[in-house]
């Protein structure tokens, strides 16, 4: 179906079609290197970011360490009474900006064997400092932050809380101190102080990652301590969102978070939906996690800017292409168009019409100026060949006309003398062209003596058609009562030779028959031999003594000899158009063929033997075209035997 | 118009006196607390009311906010309230104690009160709990543990749990106590998965103690059965409308937990409701209609607190049971 559409069209396909796959393979390959590398960067920039972030709390969680772990050591190694250590607990309170509260919590009769607890707490739960006896509220012997260390035996961060009052998160630290107890190192309480976690609140609430890329903080059971969505914050741990959402790989994520690994993973965003890439960091002296978000969309954004605009240049300069090639196009195909309706009319005969025109020195040019030529070229040899056509119909009814005289100028009428039945003659010419060089004739040269002439000019077509009238003008003129046939041909050789620039030259065999003898005295210039047909009898050619062609040599010698015919004896006469008369394989018809021939139809009348060996050269050459006249006459002696 | 304006307005409020009027007559006014905060724990009485299902029933009631300030036995004693939910442990012993109590419907009928172990650290049968140091809730709590400790001649370390879990999850007791609507859930939530749990469940182990039921106090309930009753039928209404409307009953606990100031997890309390009703609906074995306290449960849990030397003697069930089940029935 391509097959019939135009080259316009074809082009205007393959174009745009190689050049749209060339564009979208160099698009997707860019797109793709650039996505990676953007993605890598990003990578690396996240891993900055959430490292940074996790120092930076890691830093401020090691310096609230510091305060309950030096009291420790203090505590282990030096006495104290009551009110050192309350002042002790005053003062950590008070030099230490970033402590809302410590307190200092004994085993039951630890500090002194008549009180079962003893747990002083300074806070600061405005700008005064204030005071309060933890074990009057509740029994801490049983608060997580207690028990929690003293099982571990080692300092503690306690999962996040909501402070007295709500609204602020904070966390405590605490660490199990000892006594040596006669060498024995015995438990005896926990110093605990608590901080607010505003300070990573807002570390965490600080990094923002491109628009909506966020961190956020899990504590050791994966409860979320800070995050962009207030209702999160306390409320819900990781993995009763991934319940919520129905997400084992959040839960998987979850578990790694909590159990203190790291790592690069695909997460949808919690508070957009958006696909994001998340990186995920332990906090190592609490063994909370940080997380910050990437939107992948937002990632790639600016190539993703970029690429639908190239992606619109891409399909603009298509467009613009295909335009190209189809104005490329026409000023190729409108020409070809055009020259080829002309070719038409030029097919039609209409040489005349005008091309049109083409400007281009290119392929489309020089094939307009190829069509002008050859439409120009034709011209001309139609011209000529018109001409040529004209002139050769001229000189072929000419020929014809020649032709017309040439047989006009032989005796055609038989049988020519009616009134005499002592012989008989047939004869019959079949030229190979319009005019030959053969002819017979026959006369009475007086009231007994019948003159009988065939002859062969040398060459053929008109020059031996023109020699061939003249000689036989000739003879028929020398040809008078009483000269005998060589004196005859003599003459005629003589008057031939006059002027023979071109060397033409005749054999003639000329004949005279005594009608009442039957008696024939003959002179054989230079012609193929007769057959002598004996009525009852052989058949035989009649040998001479071979003399020279008339025309050829002026003071050439001929001679008379003589036969005679007995009543119903007959001589066949013939040019050498009979026997060298050639069939498809240039084979010879020969004397021997022509003898057995006649031999086949002997008895039969003249006429038919000339027409029965006509009819067989015919056959014979059937399949060869006629290459010399052929020329054929009998004379045919009857005596007295027709009266 | 303006007459028109102002006369309709005077039917209106006519109408809406008329009205309370009515249901001042036919209404009785009724107290309820339930054992602790909000929490999908008592799923059914908040969805009764807030449904109207107590009125309905013909009682005006009122839900006092519980919780560990205001213990229900308290208030049911002092008469601050008609109605409490208690454990059936601690009704036994109550009573046995003095207290005219009366059981009116034993809403779970299966313990939820488990204990949990890390498959980590080696725990699969009830024997690898020997020389541990196993997390324990004081009181009524500790019943059952004990119990199970000496059907399966364990020693333990016992040490005190706290309302949080923490400790276990950080490795500080290798067993902690479990609600199986609760701190189950806590556990799964702070990123450990069932299959790394092995879960003690005590009604497996031959110590159903049957949890939360519905008491009132002998005279409330001899004065007039019929509040009593109506209360039980009102409030079953409103579980099995909680269990069928899972969604609906969620987000009416949900409410009256903001409205306490606890914290809410929606998840969580999904899971608390899901267990609530295999707990007050138990599929797997033949059993009474709901709310009903059978002799066997109640023989089972006295016996123990006897063999623990908590109570002297077992109270007569008769008249610890008033069967409201069978009384609305009639």
């Amino acid at each position: 179906m391509l097959k019939n559409r135009g080259i316009a069209f074809k082009l205007v396909l393959f174009f745009t079609l190689s050049s749209a796959i060339i564009f979208t393979l160099i698009f997707g390959y860019n797109y793709y290197v650039s996505r990676k590398t953007i993605e890598k960067n990003v990578e690396e920039n996240a891993r900055t970011i959430v490292t940074n972030a996790m120092n930076k709390i890691e830093t401020a969680l090691r310096a609230t360490q510091k305060v309950p772990e030096n009291i420790a050591y203090f505590l282990e190694n030096s006495s104290y009474n009551e009110k050192e250590l309350v002042q002790l607990i005053y003062t950590v309170v008070e030099k230490n900006q970033e402590i809302y509260g410590a307190a200092i919590a004994f085993e039951p009769y630890a500090f002194k064997k008549t009180s079962q607890y003893f747990a002083p707490y300074f806070y600061k739960p405005n700008q005064w400092i204030e005071f309060k006896s933890i074990d009057k509220y509740y029994n801490y012997l049983y608060s997580d932050w207690y028990q929690i260390p003293k099982e571990l035996k080692r300092p503690q961060w306690i999962e996040p809380y909501f402070g007295e009052g709500g609204g602020i998160i904070m966390s405590s630290y605490s660490v199990p101190f000892y006594k040596k107890v006669d060498g024995k190192r015995q438990f005896k309480g926990i110093i605990i102080v608590d901080v607010s976690l505003e300070q990573l609140r807002n570390i965490v609430s600080s990094i923002k990652v491109l628009r909506t890329g966020y961190g956020f903080l899990i504590s050791k059971n994966g409860t979320i301590v800070t995050h962009p969505l207030k209702d999160l914050i306390m409320n819900e741990t990781i993995f009763s969102i991934a319940e919520a959402r129905n997400d084992t790989h959040l839960r998987e994520i979850g578990r790694k978070m909590i159990h203190g690994e790291s790592g690069l993973v695909p997460f949808k965003s919690i508070t957009t939906e958006k696909m994001c890439w998340m990186y995920y960091i332990p906090i190592p002296s609490s063994g909370w996690s940080l997380a910050v978000l990437f939107p992948q969309d937002e990632m790639i954004e600016d190539i993703t800017n970029l690429n639908k605009i190239v992606i619109f240049l891409g399909i603009f300069g298509l467009f613009l292409l295909s335009i190209a090639v189809v104005f490329i196009a026409r000023s190729i195909t409108e020409p070809l168009r055009g020259m080829a309706k002309a070719a038409e009319h030029i097919g039609a005969g209409n040489l005349d019409i005008e091309l049109p025109p083409v400007k281009t020195r290119d392929e489309v040019g020089k094939l307009s100026e190829a069509f002008n030529y050859m439409k120009a070229s034709l011209k001309e040899y139609i011209k000529e060949l018109t001409e040529a056509t004209a002139s050769k119909e001229r000189i072929e009814s000419e020929l014809k006309i020649a032709h017309d005289i040439q047989m006009g100028i032989l005796p055609k009428r038989f049988p020519p003398f009616p009134d005499r039945d002592e012989f008989d003659i047939y004869a019959t010419i079949k030229p190979a062209r319009e005019v030959g060089g053969d002819f017979y004739d026959f006369f009475f040269i007086d009231d007994g003596h019948l003159c009988f002439v065939i002859a062969d000019v040398s060459g053929k077509g008109v020059p031996a058609a023109l020699f061939m009238t003249l000689t036989k003008t000739l003879i028929k003129a020398k040809a008078t009562s009483g000269l005998t046939s060589d004196k005859i041909i003599s003459r005629v050789n003589e008057d031939l030779c006059i002027g023979n620039d071109l060397n033409m030259f005749v054999t003639v065999f000329c004949g005279i028959l005594n009608t009442r003898t039957g008696e024939i005295l003959y002179t054989n210039g230079g012609h193929n031999p007769p057959l002598l047909i004996r009525d009852k009898g052989d058949i035989a050619f009649v040998e001479g003594k071979g003399e020279l062609v008339v025309g050829v040599m002026e003071d050439a010698k001929y001679t008379t000899e003589s036969i005679i015919l007995q009543p119903g004896d007959s001589l066949f006469l013939y040019t050498d158009g009979v026997t060298e008369a050639m069939n498809g394989k240039s084979e010879l018809f020969s004397e021997e063929r022509l003898k057995k021939e006649i031999l086949k139809c002997r008895g039969e009348s003249i006429l038919k033997v000339i027409e029965c060996i006509m009819g067989e050269i015919v056959q014979f050459s059937l399949e060869a075209p006629q290459s010399d006249d052929i020329t054929m006459m009998i004379v045919q002696f009857r005596g007295n035997k027709g009266r | 118009m303006l007459m028109n304006i102002i006369l309709s307005l005077f039917l209106f409020v006519a109408s809406l006196f008329l009205n309370c009027a009515r249901a001042e007559e036919t209404l009785k006014n009724a107290f309820f607390i339930p054992q602790w905060s909000p929490q999908a724990q008592f799923a059914g009485y908040y969805v009764a009311y807030e449904k109207g299902i107590y009125k309905k029933y013909g009682i005006n009631l009122n839900i006092l906010p519980g919780g560990p300030s205001s213990p229900s036995v308290e208030f049911l004693e002092k008469g601050k309230v008609d109605f409490a939910t208690m454990w059936l442990s601690t009704a036994i012993q109550k009573r046995s104690q003095g207290l005219k109590l009366v059981n009116i419907a034993q809403i779970i009928q299966r313990s939820a009160l488990m204990l949990i172990a890390k498959k980590a650290r080696g725990i699969n049968r009830p024997e690898d709990i020997d020389n541990k140091k196993v997390g324990i809730w004081g009181e009524d709590f500790k019943i059952q543990p004990t119990a199970f400790f000496r059907k399966y001649k364990l020693k333990v370390k016992v040490i005190p749990q706290s309302y949080s879990v923490n400790l276990f999850l950080r490795d500080g007791v290798d067993v902690a106590s479990a609600m199986w609507y609760n701190e189950y859930h806590t556990i799964l939530n702070a990123g450990l998965k069932p299959d790394e749990l092995t879960t003690f469940f005590f009604h497996e182990h031959g110590l159903n103690f049957p949890e939360d039921g519905i008491y009132t106090l002998e005279k409330t309930y001899k004065m007039d059965p019929a509040l009593s009753c109506a209360f039980v039928k009102a409030s079953i209404e409103g579980w099995l409308y909680a269990f069928s409307q899972p969604e609906e009953a969620l987000d009416i606990v949900l409410k009256y937990m903001s409205k306490a100031n606890v914290p809410a997890n929606k998840v969580h309390q999904r899971w608390m409701l899901s267990r609530m009703k295999d707990l007050v609906l138990p599929v797997d074995k033949d059993r009474a209609p709901v709310g009903t306290l059978t002799l066997e449960d109640f023989m089972r849990v006295s016996n123990t607190l006897r063999d623990d030397g908590l109570i002297k003697k077992i109270p007569d069930f008769k008249s610890f049971y008033g069967e409201c089940v069978g009384y609305v029935e009639k």
